[in-house]
């Protein structure tokens, strides 16, 4: 567990094989190490011996870069930031300055923060979980619930586009440009859709967009669906005889 | 009206969500859930004594029969679940995101310290977490929140249900906004 940041100073040969062996602990991010080194060094979060925390997180980047590990750029901000603590540190207050916050606070506050949410994960983690602790009737998977008989395909990109195609077409054309303003955003629409699939779980297109919709209203729709497909809140399929596209909540 | 209790019963054990009371009104063609409310207070107070495999469980704003912790070793020999394991990294963007929402990524990686792209995505996947639209500041960020889902993972009622976040504050520290140049306000903090 412990990483010794004292032995790199001298990198032979035998001791980069010791480093390796005592590699075990991969931190996840800078304040995952910041936490180790407090710990290891059984310091007071809000009174951090800045000079000796830096100098130890800059020990362990450098330990990471002599085993040509690559270092996230999340670490090389925290050891900025420690640096830029430390070099606050050396200045002096002089009286009659307003005081000013210990500048550690701005490292302090976010560990904080960030013990916290590491005791919610441990306390959700601790919960009994369904699927592994209890157990229920299980959800009967009735998501693709094609017409019987009806076969589906997942649909590409190109079909969704033909799709819509076929949509505009029907939409009346008019030749003015018409500079009125957004009515409809594609943020309310995803939340409209995800009502919709809420309730109805799957819905086709064409139930969508019902013909007199403006063009302006299908195009919102049309990258709103584009948009949840992408996060994978939906999977689109189409019917092989009928055509019909559908979209199913994930 | 011990037709109702049992009738309430059958629709439990069929069910595979957890029912609502107004879910239960409508079908039971009732005009108010009082008594719903009374049958459910009455079978969760018999599956106790009884002390059988199942008990109600009030969660994610409804009821369900669930099996108790105990048999869990058997249940698994015989349907071989799917492990529901989070990683600590996923655990932690799942809290951040239980406790903070609706919160969008930049401040769950400003919390974490680190990118959360991957995580996100795999919460995402496993229905844990949601989209709940995009934010209207610069990059349009998305806003996430839990899900429905979540609540039934974690047997919980509703957010409510987890622990406040001054109840966590608590065991880390009181400290206040403005410092008040007193750093040593709590020698546990580093625990």
């Amino acid at each position: 567990m412990a990483i010794d940041f004292n032995s790199q100073k001298d990198p032979d040969a035998s001791a980069h094989a010791a480093y390796e062996v005592r590699l075990e602990q991969v931190f996840e991010g800078p304040m995952d190490l910041l936490i180790h080194l407090i710990k290891k060094n059984e310091v007071d979060i809000y009174d951090i011996p800045i000079a000796l925390i830096t100098d130890q997180f800059l020990a362990y980047i450098d330990l990471m870069k002599s085993l040509n590990i690559d270092l996230a750029g999340d670490f090389i901000v925290m050891a900025a930031t420690l640096a830029q603590i430390k070099s606050r540190m050396l200045l002096p207050v002089h009286d009659g300055e307003t005081e000013e916050e210990d500048p550690r606070m701005e490292i302090a506050r976010p560990l904080v923060a960030f013990l916290q949410m590491k005791t919610a994960a441990e306390s959700l983690a601790d919960r009994s979980l369904l699927g592994q602790h209890i157990f229920t009737r299980p959800q009967t998977p009735e998501r693709p619930k094609p017409d019987p008989g009806g076969e589906m395909i997942k649909v590409g990109l190109i079909e969704l586009i033909d799709a819509f195609q076929k949509i505009l077409e029907r939409t009346p054309k008019s030749h003015r440009v018409d500079l009125t303003e957004d009515t409809l955003s594609i943020k309310d629409r995803i939340s409209q859709l995800v009502d919709i699939l809420e309730r109805k779980s799957t819905i086709s297109l064409d139930e969508l967009l019902p013909d007199p919709s403006g063009k302006q209203e299908v195009i919102i729709t049309f990258l709103a669906i584009l948009e949840m497909a992408k996060l994978s809140l939906i999977s689109i399929a189409q019917h092989v005889q009928s055509g019909i596209i559908r979209l199913f909540y994930q | 009206m011990e037709d109702l209790k049992n009738i309430v019963e059958s629709l439990l054990f069929v069910a595979d969500s957890p029912l609502t009371i107004d879910q239960l009104r409508q079908v039971l063609d009732l005009a108010e859930g009082k008594p719903i409310r009374e049958v459910l207070r009455t079978l969760s107070e018999e599956y106790d004594t009884r002390k059988g495999a199942f008990y109600l469980d009030e969660v994610a704003g409804g009821f369900q029969l669930r099996t108790r912790p105990a048999y869990h070793e058997w249940i698994k020999r015989l349907l071989k679940p799917s492990p529901v394991r989070l990683s600590q990294p996923a655990l932690e963007t799942l809290a951040i995101i239980a406790y903070k929402q609706p919160i969008i990524r930049s401040d769950i990686e400003h919390l974490r310290g680190v990118d959360s792209g991957g995580v996100l995505r795999m919460l995402m996947e496993k229905r844990l977490i949601r989209v709940l639209g995009r934010k209207e500041i610069p990059g349009r960020p998305l806003i996430y929140a839990t899900t429905k889902h979540f609540l039934e993972v974690f047997d919980l009622r509703d957010l409510g249900e987890l622990p406040t976040v001054r109840e966590i504050e608590s065991t880390g520290t009181g400290e206040p906004e403005s410092g008040q140049g007193e750093p040593r306000s709590n020698p546990e903090a580093a625990e």
